[in-house]
């Protein structure tokens, strides 16, 4: 029997579904091979016999935490997919301030009407067992992704930095280019496609296993730069760290 | 005298990109309830922004929507632009539009093929279809990877765009890129967008209208969709640093988003009201099909704005035809961006897919962004789905609870483009 797969949405932009999926053939073939049963996005077919769930989003409300609760009872394999589910990528900016004053920035007077939790990854609430990183995922992570659970083999994320696949791209060091980048402590996986399009590693797949840190030190030194500035660019889109693991 | 009730909620309306629900009751023909809810859970962007880089604020925000963050990219950066006083090249001008005209197309090949066509062929979603229009499917699908390829060769990914900068582009695509785009638009897309209107030219639209206002982006010598004035069918254009006059916002407790209203009760955005205000601008062939399918400005019937988004289609290869020629003509030279940082406020708009998008940014003396505001089209368009619904629902109450139903949904759909219906290629592999 093919494995049965649903899709969740939560608090993001739905990106996430768009790009992985977005009508690349390979995936097409890999899809074809399992039952997509919840796509809300695309069809009015509801089901809640499944067998993979990727949840999509952060979780910023007590009902979507409900709702994801209820979703890891049911899934035999839960994926968190894209940045805002895995660390809670730039919805956490949020949590920057206090909930009432985003409400009152956002809402005006009108604010009692309305109530917003802060941002969370999934993994603060449910076990994950699977975490496809990125704003947006790497199509061809997804695509390995699903050939392991096709075939029972684990899924094995990158375990180099973007500084790896920057160096394969032959680009020029976007530090160089005067870049704040966060290549050197991001977890690969993106072939560094933003330094690759002109620009620099925002550190969207969150922190890559073992960072070299004396390494990154002696970078951050060579460029005048501190820790704390570091910080301050990796929460852009890792700004719920603290409760993701 | 019907003696029937009516009662229904639809929850998360499927086929749309984001939640709303449906809820309607009615009893011996008396409307108890008849309501568009919108329990989104919201996000904060303006909030979020506060503090931000300018060069970040451009790249956060269009993380906004996965489906038109080309749109969301581009006012923000021309809010940051207008905020500098920054001026772009005659090069980077071109680049930016035919960037814009792949997403509006992209965008529209999704929302007219897999959200609107099942419903007029009588299925609930595109995958039936597979079996039964196999070539409309695979030119759906045809149309829509070419529209973000041709997006991707620009700004290196249509989601979330990278290259583009406040002051220009950081990376160019090379003729051979551009020749590329220019040979598939004048081959393969536009027979297929013949095609296209063959197909949608059997289906049959509900004749429901409701005059409005319609608000679009208007210019004096282009069919608008960065930038020049506010455009209304109720008064004269109206610059864009005063879009808060136009969109008055307002919170309603059955929606987490905020909804706006103009002159009238309500107003409506998108190919419709671009349609109805810039008609006269479109390029010859856009017209032409106009034409074909009757639409004439201005149009009332909400259910048409899929037929406005088909004429736009057309309009936007015509356009990015003449760009192409413009910029193989003058060869692409690397141009740096150039960016004055200084403290200010900007706004930039857009016509996004689906209507007028506008940020708002105030920034320090460094380029912090100090105060942001947003407005997007859909929450301007929720008061116009709850007006049409309001008239719409007493007009079809005699009929099945279904057919009511399905009238309430597709009126729906026809104002929210988007969503991914990829899942659906696999049914094309294996028909």
């Amino acid at each position: 029997m093919k494995p049965r797969v649903a899709f969740f949405d939560f608090t993001g932009c739905e990106g996430c579904q768009l790009e992985v999926l977005n009508f690349n053939l390979e995936i097409v073939d890999l899809i074809g091979a399992v039952d997509i049963v919840e796509f809300r996005e695309a069809s009015s077919d509801h089901s809640d016999d499944y067998d993979i769930a990727f949840i999509e989003g952060s979780q910023t409300t007590q009902r979507d935490v409900e709702r994801v609760q209820k979703i890891r009872e049911k899934a035999k394999i839960l994926v968190a997919l894209g940045a805002c589910s895995c660390t809670g990528g730039v919805n956490a900016l949020k949590n920057r301030f206090p909930m009432e004053e985003n409400l009152r920035v956002v809402y005006g007077d009108s604010a009692k009407f309305y109530s917003t939790l802060p941002t969370k990854p999934t993994s603060a609430y449910v076990k994950v067992d699977v975490h496809i990183h990125g704003c947006p995922p790497n199509r061809n992570e997804v695509i390995s992704l699903v050939k392991c659970l096709l075939t029972g083999k684990k899924f094995e994320q990158c375990h180099n930095p973007v500084c790896v696949e920057c160096k394969l791209a032959e680009n020029i060091c976007a530090f160089e280019r005067a870049e704040f980048c966060l290549g050197p402590i991001t977890r690969g996986g993106c072939n560094a496609i933003c330094v690759t399009a002109g620009r620099k590693c925002w550190g969207c797949r969150a922190l890559v296993d073992e960072p070299n840190v004396n390494s990154e030190k002696e970078i951050l030194k060579k460029y005048g730069l501190t820790m704390d500035d570091m910080m301050m660019q990796f929460k852009l889109f890792n700004g719920a760290l603290e409760v993701s693991k | 005298m019907t003696t029937k009730e009516i009662n229904f909620k639809v929850h998360h309306v499927a086929r749309v990109e984001g939640h709303g629900n449906i809820i309607v009751n009615a009893k011996d023909g008396k409307i108890e309830e008849c309501k568009w809810e919108v329990p989104e859970s919201p996000r904060f962007f303006e909030s979020m922004l506060r503090g931000l880089s300018y060069s970040d604020v451009n790249f956060i925000a269009p993380r906004i929507c996965g489906i038109c963050a080309v749109a969301h990219a581009n006012a923000s950066i021309a809010a940051t632009e207008a905020a500098f006083g920054v001026k772009l090249s005659e090069q980077s001008i071109l680049l930016r539009n035919t960037l814009f005209d792949a997403e509006t197309f992209a965008s529209h090949i999704l929302h007219t093929y897999f959200l609107i066509a099942p419903d007029f062929l009588g299925v609930g979603s595109v995958i039936p279809l597979a079996t039964t229009h196999t070539d409309v499917v695979l030119r759906a699908l045809r149309l829509k990877k070419f529209g973000n390829d041709w997006a991707d060769i620009l700004c290196g990914r249509k989601t979330h765009p990278i290259s583009q900068v406040a002051g220009g582009f950081v990376k160019f695509p090379t003729i051979e890129q551009l020749k590329w785009i220019k040979n598939k638009l004048e081959g393969e897309v536009l027979k297929d967008l013949e095609l296209s209107v063959d197909l949608f030219k059997t289906l049959t639209f509900p004749t429901f209208t409701r005059e409005t206002e319609y608000i679009a982006l208007t210019k004096p010598d282009e069919y608008a969709f960065i930038g020049g004035m506010i455009g209304s069918t109720d008064c004269k254009p109206i610059p864009i640093n005063d879009y808060l006059s136009v969109t008055n916002e307002f919170c309603v407790p059955q929606s987490t988003a905020k909804w706006t209203k103009h002159l009238r009760e309500s107003f409506q955005v998108g190919a419709l009201a671009r349609y109805n205000i810039n008609h006269d601008k479109l390029h010859p062939m856009a017209k032409k099909i106009a034409g074909v399918f009757g639409l004439k400005a201005p149009c009332y019937n909400p259910y048409f704005i899929s037929v406005a988004q088909l004429v736009e289609s057309v309009h936007v290869v015509e356009n990015s035809l003449i760009i192409l020629d413009k910029l193989l003509t003058r060869g692409i030279k690397p141009e740096k961006p150039e960016v004055k940082v200084k403290a200010g406020r900007g706004v930039g708009a857009v016509e996004a897919p689906r209507g007028i998008l506008f940020h708002d940014y105030t920034f320090d003396d460094n380029g912090k962004c100090i105060a942001a505001n947003i407005i997007i089209p859909t929450n301007e368009n929720h008061n116009s789905i709850q007006h049409d619904f309001e008239k719409l629902l007493p007009e079809i109450l005699d009929k099945p609870q279904d057919e009511i139903k399905l009238a309430m949904e597709m009126l729906v759909r026809a104002y929210d483009p988007c969503i991914s219906c990829s899942t659906h290629m696999l049914e094309v592999k294996f028909v």
